[in-house]
């Protein structure tokens, strides 16, 4: 009796027992990503999850990784497939409005340059010594796009899933902070007080709204046929918004679909910071740079609008350059309070939006470029 | 392949690429436009 009391005691303890530091840091660092969506409001759908995963993970013995765990079979089943993410991209299509785009088309190419800091990127994580496809994980924090960075990374390299997501959510929520410096340095005052005014925009009819989906998804898909589960999940969703005959699928696309998707999704990526897996320089260095990358989106897309601004005569605001990265619509508000602080009489909104669509579709585009080259070099499979 | 050479092939085809692709569609916007123009209500109600 005696000895079964003491067993069963012990069994009590067992989790207190295997309580080692590591598991107390990443405590901590879950407990701060809870703090961080709770409290400060960074990006909560996806932090709260994240967090409470990557505290589930660290309790010793809960084993919700394990062979049997309740989060593996989700991570099996949604992460390692990458099917979450594309979930994901149906109702991000079925939320967005493309109008802006529609109206201003050339304004597109801000969102081309808004991704090149995911390809500097990549050669600095090369130069830091990254294999080849974990550099490619790594650069696709620029794309500035959680969804796309979970996709590529889940692909490339599963064991950087964990660093990837959580970089690349925290500096989406940070570029309300990370941008404005950036766009103060690269720009002269007169130039941040250009005024765009109210452009000319032609009104667009309900038949190109329906057809751009589907046209987009058959050209980029045919250009770059890696990226097509990107390009078509996002369109598709654009398409059950725009067609206005399937209401019913486009709400539970862009509600209980992304709901419940983002639940699972959030608790996999947090499934994957397990201490051992997470408690390593290669994460300080994703960390680092994953803001590089973002802040060098941010350089680019504004020289490209100091570009664009020279070649029309200084009819655009090169501050809008800056909403050529994919953090939607984000990045356009931050365009429009910075165009204010310079010239009250500026709204630049309208036009950052124009770019803030590009660089939702730059992003996918960027990412479906870099599968593609990637498997003409032969680095990935058919 | 060595590291930089795959590094620098990704990064001028993929900057290239995207800039290339989404500026054809932009063009493929301007032609949808062009192929489906708007039409005001008005217009439409004084066919009718």
């Amino acid at each position: 009796m005696e000895s079964a009391l003491a067993s069963g005691l012990q069994g009590l303890f067992l989790g207190v027992a295997n309580l080692g530091l590591g598991h107390v840091v990443m405590l901590v660092i879950g407990s701060l990503l809870l703090y961080l969506g709770i409290n400060k409001g960074y990006e909560p759908l996806l932090l709260v999850p994240i967090g409470f995963g990557a505290i589930l993970v660290n309790i010793p013995l809960a084993d919700v990784m394990g062979k049997e765990g309740f989060l593996r079979f989700f991570y099996d089943v949604g992460v390692l497939t990458e099917v979450f993410p594309l979930l994901i991209f149906i109702g991000i299509g079925a939320m967005t409005d493309f109008q802006p785009l529609l109206e201003n088309p050339k304004i597109i190419l801000l969102g081309a340059a808004g991704q090149f800091g995911i390809f500097l990127t990549l050669l600095l994580a090369l130069a830091l010594g990254f294999e080849k496809l974990d550099a490619v994980a790594v650069a696709i924090i620029g794309a500035c796009d959680g969804p796309t960075a979970i996709y590529v990374s889940s692909k490339f390299a599963p064991h950087m899933l964990g660093a990837v997501s959580v970089a690349a959510y925290s500096y989406m929520s940070l570029v309300p902070l990370i941008q404005p410096p950036i766009m103060r340095a690269l720009t002269s005052e007169k130039e941040r007080q250009i005024i765009m005014g109210a452009a000319k925009r032609e009104p667009i009819s309900k038949t190109t709204k329906i057809v751009f989906p589907i046209v987009v998804t058959i050209f980029a898909s045919i250009l770059a046929p890696k990226g097509a589960p990107l390009i078509g999940t996002v369109m598709l969703g654009n398409l059950l918004r725009e067609s206005g005959v399937v209401d019913r699928l486009k709400n539970a696309a862009e509600n209980e679909i992304t709901n419940i998707v983002t639940l699972l999704l959030g608790l996999c990526i947090g499934a994957t910071m397990e201490a051992n897996n997470f408690l390593r320089a290669e994460t300080l260095l994703i960390l680092g740079l994953g803001f590089i990358a973002i802040s060098l989106d941010t350089a680019v897309g504004v020289l490209f609008g100091k570009l664009m601004c020279a070649l029309t005569g200084g009819k655009i605001n090169p501050l809008i350059g800056a909403a050529g990265i994919s953090a939607f619509p984000m990045s356009a508000r931050v365009v429009q309070v910075e165009g204010q602080k310079y010239n009250k009489k500026n709204y630049l909104l309208m036009h950052a939006m124009s770019a803030n669509a590009g660089g939702q579709i730059g992003s996918v585009i960027a990412a479906a470029v870099m599968l593609s080259v990637l498997q003409g070099m032969g680095i990935i499979g058919g | 392949m060595d590291t930089w050479t795959f590094g620098w092939t990704l990064a001028l085809i993929g900057m290239g690429g995207t800039m290339l692709v989404l500026w054809l569609l932009s063009l493929l916007i301007l032609l949808i436009r062009k192929i489906f123009p708007y039409q005001h209500p008005e217009a439409n109600v004084k066919k009718g």
